[in-house]
């Protein structure tokens, strides 16, 4: 197994724990952590491919996901505090209100 | 200076139009609506009368003017042409000399009316239109021209709109046009893409030129005359004429007698280079014309409005014109044309004025005895009465009795039983005729005592008019139409067989009017009875008569309601609700339908959202390896 496969497989690892996170779990900090996991196992395999076909279009698009998640928490984070004092739970099913 | 003619009745329209309606508030009065109403058709005239003496001094050679370029398409270009010769000279003094003078008529006839500018505005527009047809060189000018008069008839038809039944007679008069347009055009087209012109002279010197042209005349001539069948208000499209009457009078007297509806007349003469060359079209001109004719008088022989006669009559004079056309004498068709012009403009401004001075009763029933009420009209209505009865010297004696002489002996389609029918009509119309004078003029009153208290003579501008059309009908005969046009529309050759029978059937004709005379004489001159006898006696016959031959119905039943059926049904029903309507509200539908389908779907909570963010994937990957 080379050092290619293996990062693969991190990512692959990375990206499987946070989507089960995301579906399994129902608090919403732990939600989107996992999101985050998903996230940087994208960014890990892009990086990966990056590094072994010799080109620098990977690392750029890893950059704007950078800014992207960052971004996305910093909208999602306070939004969970809004209803975190507005419900005095964490618990993802008692937001379910919010639907369209 | 033929351009100028044209040009100022549309000058007095925009005038008036712009001026004296509520388009622009009626800025200026009465005065102003009748100077310009009524100035601008007779300098009109005067033009006229110069061209003519200019086309005179020139050796009669036609006189051309381009006023404008129209269009130029490839090698061809469509002009706005005038041409000015003998045919076009006696009508254009026609329209503009009878016009002048109905207009004139009209400031009295319709002094308090509300619509008084809008009524002149109309008049001029119709006076514009009319010599556009009559001067136009090429038949699309003419054609403008042809649609232009049928609009301003539209109008002035239903001119008083606020009534339904005039606003129906003005779209039944549009519609029953518009398919013998459809004919017209059909015409057109052919003569374009034979001979890539629509100018009339040359499309006649092309038919005369030896050489057989491309296209069969027969097949031109009668497209062309199913135009004429509609303008000119002969069957099969003879229903609209009649409710015309709907309009004002001075109206019925200028566009549906003496001018409009001689078009078609107007269009078989100046396109007789190709009706030379068109027996069976011709032959059918004659048969229509001359059964016309007879159907026309026998309807106008019970009718009891005053207007309904003259415009059963006018419809019965208008087949003898073609008539005369069929049989090759176009001279004497257009002679028959100026005539009619005079005696029928002369009756029905004479029928105005007895509708004015009876507050607007039209039924004859109710009138009688005014000949010493208003003894003006009645001197006038009586002399043009003989003349359409065709009592020598006047003017229809001469006319008619030219027709019937070539539609006997001329070698181009004449025939006996073509005179027989033509005698027969001659006959009837002197008798009707006469019974309308009676019924309205002699005999006892059958007012009732407060319209006899209010009858008045018209003021002098319409009875002025009454006696110059009065005039015009006794002498008009001797103006010699024909022979001005011989040059340049022969007369037919006549047989020679049957030269020696000219003077008898004169004779003849003399009879029949004076028997039409005496009969009406007879049957109205007596007590009443005689009258209620004969009309029980023939009591069906009465009832086909009155009903007009049920042609209106007969009409409503084969064209009419099909139409409506399919409109509805096919057209309402199917195409428009079911189809176009069905397939919106089925698109609405649907989108309504998912929208309720999918809202299942967001139910708010997250993790179900998330295992379908997971299906997703993992049947993305799924079809990618497959497909990969």
């Amino acid at each position: 197994m080379d050092r290619t496969q293996l990062l693969i497989g991190v990512a692959v690892a990375l990206f499987s724990i946070g989507l089960v996170g995301v579906v399994v779990r129902r608090n919403v900090l732990v939600m989107l952590m996992c999101m985050e996991l998903m996230l940087n196992g994208v960014n890990l395999s892009l990086i990966t491919f990056a590094q072994q076909t010799a080109t620098t279009v990977g690392a750029v698009v890893v950059f704007l996901v950078f800014v992207v998640a960052t971004v996305e928490i910093a909208l999602a984070i306070p939004i969970v505090l809004l209803l975190v004092r507005d419900k005095h739970t964490l618990d993802i099913g008692a937001y379910s209100e919010l639907r369209g | 200076m033929l351009t100028l003619i044209v040009v100022l009745p549309l000058l007095g329209f925009l005038l008036n139009g712009v001026l004296a309606t509520r388009l622009g508030g009626n800025v200026v009065g009465n005065r102003f609506v009748t100077v310009v109403g009524c100035g601008l058709p007779i300098a009109s005239f005067a033009l006229v009368v110069a061209s003519c003496m200019a086309l005179a001094a020139g050796g009669y050679v036609p006189l051309v003017e381009v006023a404008y370029r129209w269009a130029e398409i490839g090698d061809g270009s469509f002009e706005i042409a005038f041409y000015f010769d003998r045919l076009a000279a006696v009508m254009a003094l026609v329209v503009t000399g009878v016009g002048s003078v109905i207009h004139v008529y009209s400031i009295g006839y319709m002094k308090d009316d509300p619509g008084y500018g809008r009524f002149f505005a109309y008049l001029n527009v119709f006076l514009f239109f009319m010599l556009l047809l009559v001067l136009g060189r090429s038949l699309l000018v003419l054609f403008v021209g042809w649609e232009g008069v049928g609009l301003a008839s539209y109008l002035l038809i239903g001119f008083w709109f606020d009534d339904l039944a005039n606003a129906r007679a003005g779209k039944k008069a549009f519609i029953t046009n518009r398919v013998g347009d459809a004919g017209f055009l059909l015409g057109m087209f052919l003569l374009y893409t034979t001979f890539g012109t629509l100018d009339m002279d040359r499309i006649n010197a092309a038919f005369g030129a030896g050489a057989a042209p491309a296209v069969s005349a027969s097949l031109v001539g009668l497209l062309l005359f199913i135009g004429a069948t509609g303008k000119s208000a002969q069957i099969p499209l003879h229903v609209w004429l009649p409710d015309a009457m709907a309009g004002p009078t001075p109206v019925s007297a200028l566009i549906h007698a003496a001018t409009m509806v001689t078009a078609g007349v107007y269009l078989v003469a100046r396109m007789a280079g190709v009706y030379v060359h068109a027996p069976e079209a011709s032959a059918v001109i004659a048969v229509v014309g001359v059964t016309t004719a007879f159907f026309a008088a026998t309807i106008a022989l019970v009718q009891t409005d005053i207007k309904k006669v003259l415009a059963y009559s006018t419809i019965s004079q208008l087949g003898f014109m073609f008539l005369a056309l069929g049989v090759g004498a176009y001279a004497v068709a257009i002679f028959h044309v100026v005539t009619h012009a005079f005696f029928k403009a002369c009756l029905f401004l004479g029928a105005g004025s007895v509708i004015h001075a009876l507050g607007g009763e039209q039924d004859v029933r109710r009138m009688g005895g005014l000949a010493k009420k208003i003894p003006l009209t009645f001197w006038t209505f009586a002399v043009a009465t003989a003349a359409i009865a065709g009592l020598p010297p006047l003017a229809g004696f001469f006319s008619k009795d030219e027709i019937l002489w070539y539609s006997f002996a001329s070698t181009r389609g004449g025939a006996p039983w073509l005179w027989i029918v033509a005698a027969a009509t001659a006959l009837m119309t002197a008798f009707y005729m006469f019974r309308l004078l009676w019924l309205t003029f002699l005999g006892r009153s059958r007012m009732s005592a407060e319209v006899e208290h209010h009858v008045h003579e018209s003021p002098w501008s319409m009875t002025g008019v009454l006696v110059v059309l009065a005039v015009l009908s006794a002498v008009g005969g001797f103006i010699a139409v024909p022979h001005f046009l011989e040059p340049q529309l022969a007369l037919p050759a006549v047989h020679e067989s049957l030269h020696a029978a000219e003077t008898p059937l004169v004779v003849v004709s003399v009879v029949l009017a004076l028997a039409g005379l005496a009969a009406a004489a007879f049957l109205f001159g007596g007590p009443s009875e005689r009258v209620e006898r004969l009309r029980a006696r023939f009591a069906g016959v009465h009832r086909v008569l009155s009903a007009k031959y049920f042609v209106d119905e007969l009409y409503a039943r084969l064209i009419g309601r099909p139409l409506v059926w399919i409109s509805d049904r096919v057209f309402l029903r199917l195409g428009d609700r079911a189809l176009l309507d069905g397939t919106l509200h089925g698109m609405a539908a649907l989108g309504r339908g998912t929208g309720r389908v999918l809202a299942r779907i967001q139910t708010g909570s997250l993790h179900l959202y998330a295992w379908l963010v997971l299906a997703g994937i993992a049947g993305a990957l799924i079809w990618s390896s497959r497909h990969g």
